[in-house]
């Protein structure tokens, strides 16, 4: 209850506080409407005793708020975003950002090659090119896919913003609302974004430690058609999958090529790691066995630098035109600088040498991951060990929450992706994704030391409240780019 | 306009709030700039102090939420350092951060409080979780709204209907603290009062209604623009405004805050008011409540920030 109306008597002393008249309103009223709504307008006729005769509109910040269209529904705040903006502070160790180490470039180097290529080359690097990509780039990256056993002339080539930009102009040339598209379980996060800012439907393919099983494909296929379902295509990334560190293994590529040949199916083949293996020779590409049923993605993110938005598409000559017509639709044309840097850098730089560092550098860390795994993660813990790239994709025990176990992390001052932003169907909370990519040896192991504490309170909260009342924590919060 | 050289605005930290944090720290500076004032922003991280101390700003303007921000940590520290901040002092924001503690002195003052208890974790561990729930459900009944004894922004806070919801909201609790607060869930109109002193004692501001569009004011409906509808003034009856407006000043006064607070309250239908929470670094966000009642009251923002460097820097450190 409260005190009467002209004194309030404070806690522990018997003083009066004189109650002053709130502030009186002292601006025009047509402000006030725009600040506070229509309401405003009512509010000195309102009824004393109940609420006011009318049911006036308050504010909502937003003036377009019923404007937007049904695909932006989901485009709101989330305080899993919210927590990986703290995981950027060097307080956290984040194993959840999968950015490249690009400390480790000759950056001098790379700077000075910057400068030369604008004072000697700027009124090429600083104008408009083709939608289609610089050419002397084009021919590059035909080198760089020869790696991996492609044979693409560059006519083939598509050079985009990142291979994000390929996923999106891929997606709008195929998919209407409701198609289906095939991607494993897991899948990479930035990807299924693209997918459902087009409204595909994601049907997700079982994998196990040597990648996506040519069986359930099959049977996902047969099952859409049963359906009376149109399915688009297959999205893949075959080498040191983003998120489960897991390959696509050498005997089941062609078992996986004759499946979607004979059902028609096109195959999107995602490979931004494909060179960064830590064992042998680069694992040859599945575009290298079928050229024209396989759309092949790369990237220089990984093995030169994420900040040039450089990738590329190379494509059956059909599906080129039109990724071409849809670049240039949807960005005019790429960067010049950007893609005279890459160009610049691979003809006039050792980039297979910085590969190799790039490859050792990446090794030593996985290795400190998985020793530190190995010491430090209580019973009930699985994880896959991968034999290149950037991540490790671990099974928690068992009633256990990845997403709800976020922000206690958080708070230990470690970070991880929660499963639950690699499937589109909700599932995967049973699961989260470590990278490995970016902090030092010592900093992985002290980060899996803190998140084996985390986990292991996070086991003790199940075991006092039972794995029922574990929260769900479903649905996919995708992190922001450092963290892809 | 101003005799403010320099203004540090504190923004960040490490809670689960501190993107809130920066969004509401760059409206402050932008909004001081406005005002004349020389404002930057400063992390509260290992450069803070020797920054402090190498060139001492005439205020520090904290907007750092959440533990750290809120608990009177980082105002002590700004104590230590000798600097003149705006807002409460550190014991009184030790006290108002603690949701059960600063209930019971504003009860204690005369507001009404939804009946509540406060539990760590282990008592559920220690005691067993069955048996205390069961406790729980037996003292205070059904609806119940549980959320962390310290902390804001409405993360790991849950309604609870049914005995079967109470378990997993306690567990969401803790996943950001490790005390929760379980309380009777009072239903009516969600209202928020600030309460600022600009120089002539402090004063509530029009009360803000929150109406969010799927129900509940959760993160979502909090920090993305068009989930949710604001009312300013409230919608409410004139008795009734002038009872939220008392009880916020009430709060205010009886934790002996100062500078601003925003308190958090629930009209029902028969008027009664409740005390729900306070905040000491209220959200100056976009969609913030504290910025639209200033401005509802008819100070401009930037002015108001102004005039609370200037009174901070005139109380000195």
């Amino acid at each position: 209850m409260l005190p009467p109306a002209s004194v309030i008597r404070l806690a522990g002393e018997q003083r009066e506080l004189p109650y002053k008249a709130p502030y009186a309103g002292m601006i025009p009223s047509a402000r006030k409407a725009a600040i506070m709504g229509d309401h405003w307008q009512q509010a000195s006729q309102r009824q004393p005793g109940g609420q006011s005769p009318e049911t006036p509109h308050g504010s909502r910040i937003d003036p377009y708020v019923g404007q937007y269209a049904e695909r932006a529904r989901g485009m709101v705040a989330s305080e899993i975003r919210a927590l990986f903006a703290v995981t950027a502070r060097p307080e956290i160790v984040s194993l959840a950002g999968g950015s490249p180490y690009v400390t480790a470039l000759p950056l001098d180097a790379v700077g000075e090659m910057f400068g030369q290529l604008v004072a000697g080359r700027g009124s090429a690097a600083l104008q408009y090119c083709t939608a289609q990509g610089d050419a002397g780039l084009r021919e590059k990256i035909c080198e760089v896919m020869s790696l991996e056993g492609i044979r693409a002339h560059p006519d083939d080539v598509v050079v985009t913003v990142g291979s994000q930009q390929a996923l999106d102009l891929i997606t709008r040339i195929f998919i209407d609302p409701g198609d289906v598209v095939l991607a494993e379980a897991p899948s990479y996060v930035g990807a299924l974004g693209a997918f459902a800012a087009y409204q595909a439907d994601v049907v997700h393919v079982p994998m196990d430690d040597q990648g996506l099983i040519p069986e359930a494909l099959g049977e996902a296929i047969a099952a859409a058609g049963a359906a009376g379902r149109r399915v688009k295509f297959l999205y893949t990334v075959p080498n040191f999958q983003n998120p489960a560190g897991v390959t696509l293994a050498a005997g089941r590529r062609h078992a996986i090529l004759d499946i979607c040949r004979a059902a028609g199916l096109l195959v999107i083949e995602d490979n931004p790691y494909g060179l960064l293996g830590f064992e042998g020779e680069p694992m040859r590409a599945l575009r290298a066995d079928d050229p024209q049923g396989v759309v092949y993605l790369g990237s220089f993110s990984k093995t030169f630098a994420p900040g040039l938005r450089v990738g590329w598409a190379a494509a059956p000559p059909a599906v080129r035109d039109k990724l071409v017509l849809a670049a240039e639709s949807a960005v005019l044309c790429h960067s010049s600088f950007a893609q005279m840097a890459v160009r610049e850098y691979l003809g006039t730089q050792g980039w297979r040498e910085q590969i190799k560092d790039f490859r050792e550098l990446y090794r030593r860390r996985r290795d400190a991951a998985l020793e530190a795994l190995s010491a430090q993660m209580p019973d009930g813990c699985e994880w896959t060990r991968p034999a290149g790239g950037f991540y490790v994709w671990l099974k928690l025990p068992d009633g256990i929450n990845a997403k709800a176990m976020l922000p206690r992390a958080v708070s230990s001052r470690v970070a991880y992706v929660p499963g639950t932003g690699f499937y589109a169907d909700g599932s995967g909370a049973g699961h989260i994704r470590l990278s490995y990519c970016f902090p030092e040896p010592e900093r992985i192991r002290e980060g899996i030391r803190r998140l084996a504490s985390v986990i292991e309170t996070e086991m003790e909260l199940r075991d006092t409240f039972g794995t029922d009342a574990i929260p769900r924590g479903t649905g996919v919060d995708t992190p922001g780019p450092g963290d892809l | 306009m101003t005799g403010l050289d320099h203004v540090v605005v504190l923004a960040g930290g490490l809670s689960p709030e501190r993107e809130v944090s920066l969004r509401s720290g760059r409206r402050v500076r932008d909004a001081l700039g406005e005002a004349g004032v020389d404002a930057s922003i400063a992390d509260a991280d290992a450069a803070l102090i020797p920054a402090l101390l190498a060139d001492p700003p005439d205020a520090v303007f904290p907007v750092i939420h959440g533990s750290s921000g809120e608990d009177g940590a980082i105002r002590e520290i700004l104590g230590l350092v000798g600097v003149p901040y705006v807002g409460s002092a550190a014991a009184a924001c030790r006290v108002a951060f603690d949701k059960p503690a600063a209930k019971s002195l504003v009860a204690a003052a005369g507001v009404a409080t939804p009946e509540s208890v406060a539990l760590p974790r282990e008592t559920f561990h220690d005691l067993g979780a069955n048996a205390v729930i069961e406790r729980v459900l037996a003292r205070l009944g059904l609806p119940l709204f549980v959320k962390p004894a310290r902390g804001g922004s409405a993360l790991g806070a849950s309604p609870v209907r049914t005995e079967a919801e109470l378990p997993t909201a306690i567990v969401s609790c803790f996943a950001y603290g490790e005390t929760a607060l379980i309380e009777r869930f009072v239903s009516g109109t969600e209202v928020t009062v600030g309460v600022v002193d600009l120089g002539d004692g402090p004063r509530p501001l029009p009360a803000v209604e929150i109406v969010p569009g799927a129900g509940r004011y959760d993160y979502a409906a909090r920090y993305t623009a068009g989930q949710t509808e604001f009312y300013t003034p409230a919608r409410l009856d004139g008795a009734a405004l002038d009872a939220v407006a008392k009880a916020a000043a009430c709060a205010h006064g009886a934790l002996g805050l100062r500078d601003m607070s925003r308190t958090d309250l629930i009209v029902t239908e028969c008027g009664e008011v409740y005390f729900l929470e306070v905040n000491v670094s209220p959200g100056m966000t976009e969609t913030s409540t504290l910025p639209m009642a200033l401005e509802a009251a008819g100070h401009e923002f930037g002015a108001a920030c102004h005039a609370l460097c200037e009174l901070a820097a005139a109380r000195g450190s």
